[in-house]
C-alpha cells in the first residue's frame, strides 16, 4: 500500500478527532490541579498522565490514594475503572490485528474511551480500508488526545499550586466522577448498576482498607450482567 | 497522602502496564477471537460498577466537613449527574455541579 493513502488516512484520522479536543483538555487540567493538590509532585502528576494515560483510573487512584488505601488496592480499584477497555482492544482486534507488532504496541497504548470510539466508527463505516491507512487514522486521532492531555495536566500541575482552598477543590473529583456516570446511565440495565454500586458502597463502608469498594464493584457488574441478560430474554 | 516516593512511583509504574495489558490484550496477546457473551455483559458495566461505589462515601461524608453531610456537597452532586444525565457531555456537567457548589456554599455555607 503506497505510503500517502496512510498518510492521508492520518491527517483524516487528526481532523475527526479535532472536535472532540474540549472535552479532554478540562479533564487534564483537572487532574494536574487535584494532583498537586493532593501532594504528588510534577513529576509524579506526569507520570500518571504520560504512563497510564486513562483520566477515570487516574483520578481513582488518586482519590484512594489520599484515603491512604494499601497499594495492591488502589491498583484493583483503578485497574477495574479500565477493565472495559479489554472490550475496546477485542473489538479493534479484527480491523487492526493484521499489523506489525511495533504498531499494534502503540494503539495499545493509545487504545482509550475516544479512540476506540472514533475508529471502530471509521472502520465499520469503511471496510474497504488497508490496514496501512485503518492504522494511520488511529494515529491521527490519537495525535490529538495525547499530547493535549499531557500539555492540559501540566498546566494543571503548574497552576495547581496557586489555587486557593475556598474553591472547594476537594469536592471536583466527586463532581467529576458523577459527570461521566450521567452520560453512562444509557439503558436499565445500567442504571441498576449504579444503584446497587451505591447501596453496596454505603453497606460495606465499614469494611477496612476500602476493600467494600471492590466488593460493592463487583456486586453492582453483576447486577448489570443479570438484568441485561432477563431483558434481553423476554 | 502517606506514600513514600517510592511507593507513589510503584504505584504509578505498575497501574501503567497492568492498564497497557487491558488494552493490548486483544490486539496483541489474545488475538482476533470472540469473546464469550457473559463476559462481555460483564464488562460493560465495569464503569458503572465501580465509579458509583468510589464517590459515594465522598458525597456523603465529605472529608471538608470532617464526614458531616453537607447540603451544599450533596445539592453540587444532584445537579452535576441531573446534567450529566440530561445532557449526555460531561463538561457541562462539570461546570454544573462546580456552579452548584459554589452557588449554595455562598448561600448556606
Amino acid at each position: 500500500m503506497p505510503a500517502t493513502s496512510s498518510k492521508s488516512a492520518y491527517w483524516r484520522g487528526l481532523r475527526t478527532a479535532l472536535p472532540f479536543l474540549l472535552m479532554v483538555f478540562p479533564f487534564g487540567l483537572l487532574f494536574g490541579v487535584v494532583g498537586t493538590e493532593a501532594g504528588l509532585n510534577l513529576a509524579q502528576v506526569m507520570g500518571f498522565s504520560i504512563l497510564v494515560i486513562g483520566g477515570a483510573s487516574q483520578f481513582a487512584a488518586l482519590q484512594l490514594m489520599t484515603e491512604n488505601a494499601p497499594t495492591i488496592v488502589v491498583l484493583a480499584s483503578a485497574l477495574a475503572v479500565n477493565l472495559r477497555m479489554a472490550m475496546y482492544s477485542a473489538a479493534l482486534a479484527p480491523h487492526l490485528g493484521a499489523a506489525p507488532t511495533w504498531q499494534r504496541i502503540l494503539v495499545g497504548y493509545l487504545n482509550f474511551d475516544q479512540t476506540y470510539a472514533i475508529g471502530v466508527q471509521e472502520y465499520e463505516t469503511k471496510p474497504e480500508l488497508s490496514i496501512g491507512e485503518r492504522v494511520g487514522f488511529f494515529l491521527g486521532a490519537a495525535t490529538v488526545f495525547a499530547p493535549t492531555w499531557y500539555f492540559a495536566t501540566l498546566i494543571g500541575a503548574v497552576l495547581g499550586e496557586t489555587v486557593p482552598p475556598e474553591m472547594a477543590l476537594d469536592f471536583a473529583v466527586p463532581i467529576t466522577f458523577l459527570a461521566m456516570i450521567g452520560p453512562a446511565l444509557r439503558t436499565p440495565a445500567h442504571m441498576v448498576a449504579a444503584g446497587v454500586s451505591v447501596a453496596l458502597a454505603i453497606l460495606f463502608a465499614g469494611i477496612p482498607y476500602n476493600l467494600g469498594l471492590l466488593l460493592a464493584a463487583i456486586g453492582a457488574m453483576m447486577a448489570g450482567a443479570e438484568v441485561e441478560r432477563r431483558m434481553g430474554a423476554r | 497522602m502517606e506514600y513514600s516516593g517510592a511507593e507513589i512511583w510503584r504505584i504509578i509504574l505498575l497501574l501503567g502496564i497492568g492498564t497497557f495489558l487491558i488494552r493490548y490484550s486483544f490486539l496483541g496477546l489474545l488475538g482476533d477471537r470472540p469473546l464469550p457473551d457473559w463476559l462481555l455483559r460483564h464488562l460493560r458495566y465495569t464503569a458503572v460498577a465501580i465509579l458509583p461505589a468510589l464517590i459515594t462515601p465522598l458525597v456523603l461524608w465529605p472529608q471538608a466537613t470532617g464526614g458531616e453531610t453537607d447540603p451544599a456537597r450533596l445539592g453540587a452532586a444532584a445537579a452535576a449527574l441531573a446534567v450529566g444525565y440530561l445532557t449526555k457531555n460531561p463538561i457541562w456537567a462539570i461546570l454544573s455541579g462546580l456552579g452548584a457548589l459554589y452557588l449554595l456554599l455562598y448561600l448556606i455555607g
